[in-house]
């Protein structure tokens, strides 16, 4: 906690978004401070995803603001600029490219977006895949890698881009169990290292070892936001105590 | 089934022993035949040439106009399927022959009988590959724009290095099928006088009138090119795939 400050580096206030007639999010507020490491859970469809979709400008929300770093998201190609410099996301399906050697997965932005040339690139690659421990696959294709492995690169291919928040969208869903621990281990580690994080995650264990701030969503709304001690051991909502006796019971 | 068709292969290729077929005119054990079957290779050249130069013309050009086409501007949308549904409406031959004679009435300048050829084919297949690309590029996930989008790619970039290299492998197919087919609506330009296969043989038949037996070269000159052509895709398609497998 003595590594945050007291500015807010994303700053969410009173978000709407729809998708036709269905809103997926309501009215949603959220602070998060310079190094704070917020899990955000949640039933499916409760707009997590959408929240930090949305914080990403991978969607665009109708109503409310969002700031991130002071820049007011908009249409403006200044503020999708910002956004693109400052923000790393980790999804659900990885989304590697394919066609692409892991080193090139992890280059290709450096050397097309930020003009590094490619000695430079392939040495902050190399760095990148030794902090997720898979350096040794640089030249592999993502389909020769495992579910684990595949995700650790893609989070080796957001912290390339040197961003100071990086977002989570259920990085560890779409893995077998025993691959569920590796790239948690590297999470960890970033947290620890005091990147501010947003992580939409069901791994409870997780968020009772990294997160500042816990927060539940249910049907497009933040119904709970606290400490992970208060969180865990006594929600306020009635909502909150049954997911997470829902998802605590095993 | 199999049998009856056996049996009406053997019974054509057989008849070209009969007294009714004049192979002598393209003997290439006498010098007049092998005058005239080298006559008829010759055309080789520009029908492949024609066919070539018209397909990368028009591979570009279904680039440009399809990238428009996924576009969330519903004005740029409108100008591809405009484009599309025009071009595609417009028959080979008719539009061989209005670029031809047409177009210098309007302009003021004559075409060389190539280039008419050309612009012709490679525009009425424009619309086809802009369709290709359309289906090809829309089938990539989305996901790979969302990625590209984190690491700071821009447009450009996205689609140059992302999308088009996954989408180009996944049309391969469609892209040496639309190969075949320029090869062969080529021989359209022969109305105009262009020296390609298919003008070649209709010279010869004028001369030598033996149409059954030069046009049967013909349609093997078709055939052999055609095997050779899709040969190649083939070696290239498997090549691509192994790219991405090893």
């Amino acid at each position: 906690m003595q590594s945050i400050n007291n500015k807010s580096v994303i700053s969410v206030s009173d978000v709407s978004k729809f998708f036709g007639d269905f809103q997926a999010l309501k009215n949603v507020s959220l602070e998060v401070k310079a190094g704070e490491r917020v899990v955000v859970c949640g039933p499916s469809g409760s707009g997590k995803s959408t929240l930090i979709r949305c914080i990403n400008q991978l969607e665009k929300h109708e109503s409310g603001s969002i700031h991130v770093d002071g820049v007011e998201l908009g249409n403006t190609s200044e503020s999708l600029n910002a956004i693109r410099a400052n923000v790393g996301m980790v999804f659900q399906q990885f989304n590697l490219f394919p066609h692409l050697t892991v080193r090139q997965n992890l280059t290709i932005g450096l050397v097309r977006a930020r003009k590094l040339s490619k000695t430079v690139a392939d040495d902050l690659a190399i760095k990148y895949l030794e902090r997720v421990r898979i350096p040794e696959q640089a030249d592999k294709y993502p389909r020769q890698l495992s579910g684990g492995q595949q995700q650790r690169v893609a989070i080796a291919r957001s912290l390339c881009m040197e961003p100071s928040i990086m977002l989570f969208d259920e990085p560890t869903s779409a893995l077998d169990p025993e691959m569920i621990n590796e790239v948690l281990d590297v999470m960890v580690e970033l947290a620890s290292s005091g990147m501010t994080m947003i992580c939409v995650t069901h791994e409870m264990g997780f968020a009772r070892k990294v997160a500042d701030t816990m927060v539940f969503m249910d049907h497009g709304e933040i119904v709970e936001k606290s400490e992970p001690g208060k969180f865990f051991k006594s929600p306020e909502s009635h909502r909150c105590q049954e997911f997470l006796q829902k998802i605590l019971q095993h | 089934m199999n049998k009856a068709i056996l049996l009406a292969l053997v019974t054509l290729i057989l008849s070209g022993c009969t007294d009714k077929w004049g192979w002598y005119v393209v003997d290439p054990s006498t010098k007049s035949g092998l005058l005239n079957l080298k006559f008829l290779i010759s055309g080789l050249y520009y029908t492949i040439l024609l066919s070539l130069t018209a397909i990368i013309i028009s591979v570009v050009v279904g680039l440009l106009v399809a990238l428009p086409g996924l576009s969330a501007n519903k004005y740029l949308r409108a100008f591809n399927r405009t484009y599309v549904e025009l071009v595609r409406a417009v028959p080979i031959l008719v539009l061989i022959l209005w670029v031809y004679y047409g177009l210098p009435q309007l302009s003021g300048v004559a075409i060389p009988v190539f280039w008419a050829g050309v612009i012709a084919l490679a525009l009425s297949d424009s619309a086809f590959q802009a369709e290709i690309f359309r289906a090809g590029i829309q089938s990539i996930d989305k996901g790979q724009y969302e990625a590209s989008h984190t690491v700071s790619l821009n447009y450009t970039d996205t689609m140059r290095f992302i999308i088009l290299p996954q989408a180009i492998r996944r049309i391969l197919p469609a892209l040496g099928n639309q190969l075949v087919y320029m090869l062969k609506m080529s021989s359209l330009v022969s109305v105009i006088g262009m020296q390609e296969l298919t003008r070649k043989a209709d010279e010869l038949v004028v001369t030598e009138y033996r149409p059954l037996e030069i046009y049967t070269v013909l349609l093997l000159e078709y055939l052999a090119l055609i095997l050779v052509v899709s040969y190649f895709v083939r070696m290239f398609e498997k090549r691509m795939r192994t790219d991405e497998r090893n």
